[in-house]
C-alpha cells in the first residue's frame, strides 16, 4: 500500500508534464492543416500552417489568402506570448507538432535559434524585401549574420502620461530621468498620485532602460554560439536599477505587477501619472478599458526621458516577427508566407489604425497618413509624428540572450526583492549577474 | 493485486478437480483478459511515462554540447539546488500550518453537522462541500479578485474604517492568501469524509455512553474522534501528498502577483518551469522524482508516527 501511495504521488508530480504535452500536440495542427481558425478559400493550393496572436490576424490572413494564388495560410491562435512559447518549446523537443510559420517576439528569437528551431531566411527572399524595413528592425530579428524572422511590429518606447494630472500639479513632461525624479518628488510633496510603477513582472522595461544608459547586457554571435558575453552589473546597469530602487523606496512610484487587473484599475483611477511603455500600449490599454471613462482624452505621450540628454538613445520593448520553423515541410513556401502575410497595405493600415501594431514596414512607417495620424487615445495628439516615428527611426537594435526565459524570470525575482526593500539596485544587478553566469556555464557556454 | 483477486476464486473452485486442470489454465488466461483493459491503460499511461521520465532524468541536455548520460547527476544537483530546496522548505512549512487548520475546520463542521439532522444541516453540508466542486483554477482566480487592493471587498471593509487592508498577494502575506484558498477549497471535501465516518458509528454506543453519564463533549472526544481516527489518518495522508505537490493555485495567482510568486515557488512549479519553459526535460523529470521521494519519506514518517492509532495502511 505504501508503494501505491508513493506511485500516486509520483504520478501527480508528473501530471504537469503529460497534460502539457497533450495540449501542445492537440492544438499544434502540425503540417496537416486540419484545424485552422480561418477558412481557406482556395483549397487546391498548398497550405502553410501558422501560429499568431495579433488581434486582427483573421483579417490579415483572409487578405493574404484572397490575394495569393500560390499558397494558402492555415492560421491558429494557440495563446499569447509565454503560452505560445511553451507549446512551441514542447513541439521543438518532440521534433513534431510545430507550425510552419510562427509569431515570436524579437527578444525570444535567439532562444529558439540556438535550438536550431528557426530557419535562416537570408536565401529565402530576404534580399527582395531588405529595403522594406529599417536596419534596427532587421538587427532585432537577426542572430549574427543569420536572419531568423520578418519584422512586423515594433515597440519604440515613450512616456505615456496623464495630461490632466500633470496640469493639476503644474508639471511639464520631463526630458531626463533626473527631471523625472524631481517631478515625481514635486507631485508627491503636493499630495499627488504615484508618478510611475516598477513592476517586477516587466523586466524587459528595465533591460531597455539599461540599454538606453549604454549598457550592453549580452554579446552573442551565432557564428560562435558557445561563447557569450554577460554584463549585467556594469556601472550603467547598476545606475538604472539603483535609480528605480530609489524611486520605489521613496514612495515615488508604485510596486505593482503590470498587465494585471489591479494595475489597470489603478491606471484608470489615475493612481499613476506616467506609464513607461511602448508604441503598442495604446492598443493594449484601450482593449483593457483605459481611456473610456473619466480618463477619456486625458492621455498624452512624450519622448522617453534620457539618461544623457547630449546623447539621446531610443530603445524598444516588445515587437514581434514571423519566423519560419525548421519543422516546416516546405521552407520556401513558408518564407513566402512569413514575408508577405502582414506586409500588404490593407492589413498594415488596419493594424495601425486600430492601434494593434506599430508597423515596421517602411511603406506604412513612412506614409504621411500614418505620420500625421491623430491618435484618438491621445486626445488627437499626433503621437506617431511627435514621439514614436522619431524613436523608431533612431533605434539601432538590441542583442538579446539565447536563454531569454531564464534571464527574465531571474530578473523578475531580483526586481521583486528590490520592491520588497531587501536589496539595493546594485546588489540586485550583482546577484543577477552571478545567477545568469552560472546558468550559462551550466548550459555549456563559455562566458566572457 | 487485482489479478489475484480475480484468479483466486476460479483456482479454488477447481483445485479439487484435477481433471479440469487444463480448462482451469485456460480460464486463468481468461482472467488476465478481464484484467487487460485496466492493465493496458495502467501500463501505457502510468508505468510507461514514469519509466520514461526516470530514463530522462538520468541525462543532461545543454544548449551547447547536447545530451549526455550523467546517471544521478541531476539528483545531486537537485538536492543542492537552492531554488528546489527553498520550494521544498516552503511546501513543508505550508503543510505544517495548513493541515492542522484544515483538519480542525473540517472536523468541527463534521461533528456539528453529525449532531443535527434538519434541513438546515443538509443545506449547510452542501454549501460547505460546494467549493470543492468549483475547479481549482476558477477558485484561485476568484480569490485573486477578492484579494484585490483596489476593488476587493477586503480593501473596502478596511477602507470604511480609514485603514489600508492587508495585501494578501504581496510577498509577505501570500502564504496566508494561499492558506485561505486551499482551506476553503478542501475543507468541505474532508468534512464529507469525516462526516461519512461519523455516520457509520453505531448509535447504541452513544446510548450506552449517555447511560454511563457522559455529556456531549465527552461523547465527541472519547467516542467519536477515536472511532473515526482511521478516516482522519487517511485525509491527513491525502492532504500531505496534495500540499507537497502544491501547483494549481500559485501557478494561477502568478498572473496576478508575479513579484510575490516566483517561477520556482513550489517544487512542482519548478519542475514545470524547467521542462516546459526552459526546455530542460531531464532536470524537470529529476525534480519530479526527487519530489516524489520526499513525499514518500514524509508520508512514511507520518504513518510511522501514527501506526498505533490508525489501522489505515498498517
Amino acid at each position: 500500500m505504501i508503494v501505491a501511495v508513493a506511485t500516486v504521488a509520483l504520478t501527480g508530480a508528473l501530471v504537469g508534464c503529460t497534460s502539457g504535452e497533450g495540449a501542445g500536440e492537440s492544438t499544434a495542427g502540425g503540417n496537416d492543416a486540419t484545424n485552422c481558425t480561418n477558412t481557406i478559400p482556395k483549397s487546391d493550393l498548398p497550405v502553410v500552417t501558422m501560429w499568431a496572436w495579433y488581434p486582427n490576424m483573421e483579417l490579415v490572413v483572409d487578405n493574404f489568402n484572397e490575394q495569393n494564388d500560390e499558397v494558402q495560410v492555415c492560421w491558429t491562435n494557440v495563446g499569447q506570448g509565454s503560452d505560445e512559447y511553451d507549446k512551441f518549446q514542447t513541439a521543438i523537443t518532440a521534433g513534431t507538432g510545430a507550425p510552419d510559420v510562427i509569431m515570436i517576439e524579437a527578444d525570444r528569437i535567439p532562444t529558439f535559434q540556438i535550438q536550431e528551431a528557426l530557419v535562416d531566411i537570408t536565401d529565402l527572399g530576404y534580399a527582395d524585401v531588405k529595403g522594406d524595413y529599417s536596419e534596427g528592425a532587421w538587427k532585432d530579428v537577426s542572430v549574427g549574420d543569420g536572419v531568423y524572422g520578418v519584422p512586423v511590429d515594433g515597440g519604440p518606447m515613450g512616456m505615456i502620461y496623464r495630461a490632466d494630472i500633470f496640469e493639476q500639479y503644474d508639471i511639464t513632461p520631463p526630458t531626463t530621468w533626473a527631471e523625472y525624479e524631481a517631478a515625481a518628488q514635486k507631485m508627491k510633496d503636493a499630495g499627488g498620485p504615484l508618478f510611475g510603477d516598477l513592476g517586477a513582472n516587466v523586466p524587459a522595461v528595465m533591460m531597455a532602460l539599461q540599454y538606453q544608459n549604454g549598457a550592453q547586457p549580452f554579446t552573442y554571435d551565432s557564428a560562435t554560439p558557445e561563447e557569450i558575453g554577460i554584463r549585467l552589473n556594469d556601472d550603467a546597469s547598476k545606475e538604472v536599477l539603483d535609480y528605480w530602487a530609489g524611486l520605489a523606496e521613496k514612495g515615488l512610484v508604485g510596486k505593482q505587477d503590470q498587465f494585471t487587473p489591479e494595475y489597470i484599475a489603478g491606471v484608470i483611477g489615475g493612481d499613476y501619472a506616467t506609464y513607461i511603455s511602448a508604441a503598442w500600449a495604446p492598443g493594449y490599454l484601450t482593449g483593457a478599458g483605459v481611456g473610456e471613462g473619466e480618463d477619456a482624452g486625458a492621455w498624452r505621450v512624450a519622448p522617453l526621458p534620457q539618461w544623457d540628454p547630449s546623447n539621446p538613445v531610443s530603445v524598444n520593448w516588445g515587437g514581434s516577427a514571423f519566423s519560419v520553423t525548421s519543422q516546416a515541410s516546405n521552407p520556401e513556401l513558408a518564407a513566402k508566407v512569413a514575408l508577405g502575410v502582414y506586409a500588404d497595405d490593407a492589413s498594415l493600415a488596419d493594424g495601425w489604425q486600430n492601434q494593434v501594431i506599430f508597423p515596421l514596414h517602411l511603406s506604412a512607417l513612412n506614409s504621411q497618413e500614418f505620420i500625421d495620424y491623430e491618435v484618438p487615445f491621445f486626445g488627437g495628439q499626433q503621437a506617431n509624428k511627435e514621439v514614436y516615428v522619431p524613436a523608431a527611426n533612431a533605434y539601432t537594435g538590441m542583442t538579446y540572450t539565447p536563454f531569454g526565459q531564464y534571464y527574465f524570470d531571474a530578473f523578475t525575482e531580483q526586481l521583486a526583492a528590490i520592491n520588497e526593500g531587501s536589496i539595493t539596485g546594485s546588489e540586485a544587478a550583482d546577484r543577477l549577474q552571478d545567477d545568469i553566469v552560472s546558468y550559462a556555464q551550466e548550459q555549456g557556454f563559455t562566458v566572457d | 493485486m487485482t489479478a489475484q483477486l480475480v484468479q483466486n476464486p476460479i483456482a479454488r473452485r477447481h483445485s479439487s478437480r484435477p481433471v479440469l486442470a487444463r480448462r482451469a489454465g485456460r480460464k486463468s488466461l481468461l482472467g488476465w483478459a478481464f484484467v487487460a483493459p485496466f492493465a493496458i491503460v495502467f501500463l501505457a499511461f502510468l508505468v510507461a511515462p514514469l519509466l520514461y521520465a526516470l530514463y530522462l532524468s538520468l541525462f543532461q541536455t545543454q544548449l551547447i554540447g547536447g545530451t549526455r548520460f550523467v546517471f544521478l547527476g541531476n539528483y545531486l544537483k537537485a538536492f543542492t539546488d537552492p531554488n528546489f530546496l527553498d520550494g521544498i522548505w516552503f511546501v513543508l512549512r505550508f503543510s505544517l500550518v495548513l493541515i492542522p487548520v484544515q483538519m480542525a475546520v473540517s472536523l468541527a463542521v463534521a461533528v456539528i453537522l453529525d449532531m443535527l439532522s434538519n434541513a438546515f444541516a443538509r443545506f449547510s453540508r452542501l454549501m460547505i462541500f460546494l467549493p470543492y466542486a468549483i475547479p481549482a483554477v476558477i477558485g484561485a482566480l476568484m480569490w485573486g479578485f477578492l484579494y484585490s487592493k483596489s476593488f476587493g471587498p477586503l480593501a473596502e471593509f478596511f477602507g470604511a474604517f480609514g485603514m489600508t487592508g492587508p495585501d494578501l498577494l504581496s510577498r509577505d502575506l501570500i502564504f496566508f492568501g494561499l492558506l485561505n484558498i486551499v482551506t476553503w477549497q478542501w475543507a468541505g471535501y474532508y468534512m464529507i469524509i469525516i462526516y461519512a465516518a461519523l455516520q457509520g458509528i453505531d448509535s447504541t454506543l452513544y446510548e450506552a455512553a449517555r447511560i454511563d453519564g457522559a455529556n456531549q463533549w465527552q461523547i465527541v472526544l472519547r467516542i467519536k474522534i477515536p472511532l473515526i481516527a482511521p478516516a482522519l489518518v487517511l485525509i491527513l495522508v491525502f492532504a500531505l501528498i496534495g500540499t507537497l505537490q502544491f501547483f494549481n493555485e500559485p501557478e494561477i495567482l502568478r498572473y496576478l502577483a508575479a513579484g510575490a510568486i516566483s517561477a520556482d515557488f513550489t517544487p512542482n512549479m519548478y519542475a514545470y518551469e524547467q521542462a516546459f519553459a526552459l526546455a530542460n526535460y531531464n532536470y524537470g523529470s529529476a525534480i519530479s522524482f526527487a519530489l516524489g521521494a520526499i513525499v514518500f519519506v514524509c508520508v512514511y514518517i507520518f504513518m510511522f508516527i501514527t501506526r498505533k492509532r490508525g489501522s489505515f495502511l498498517s
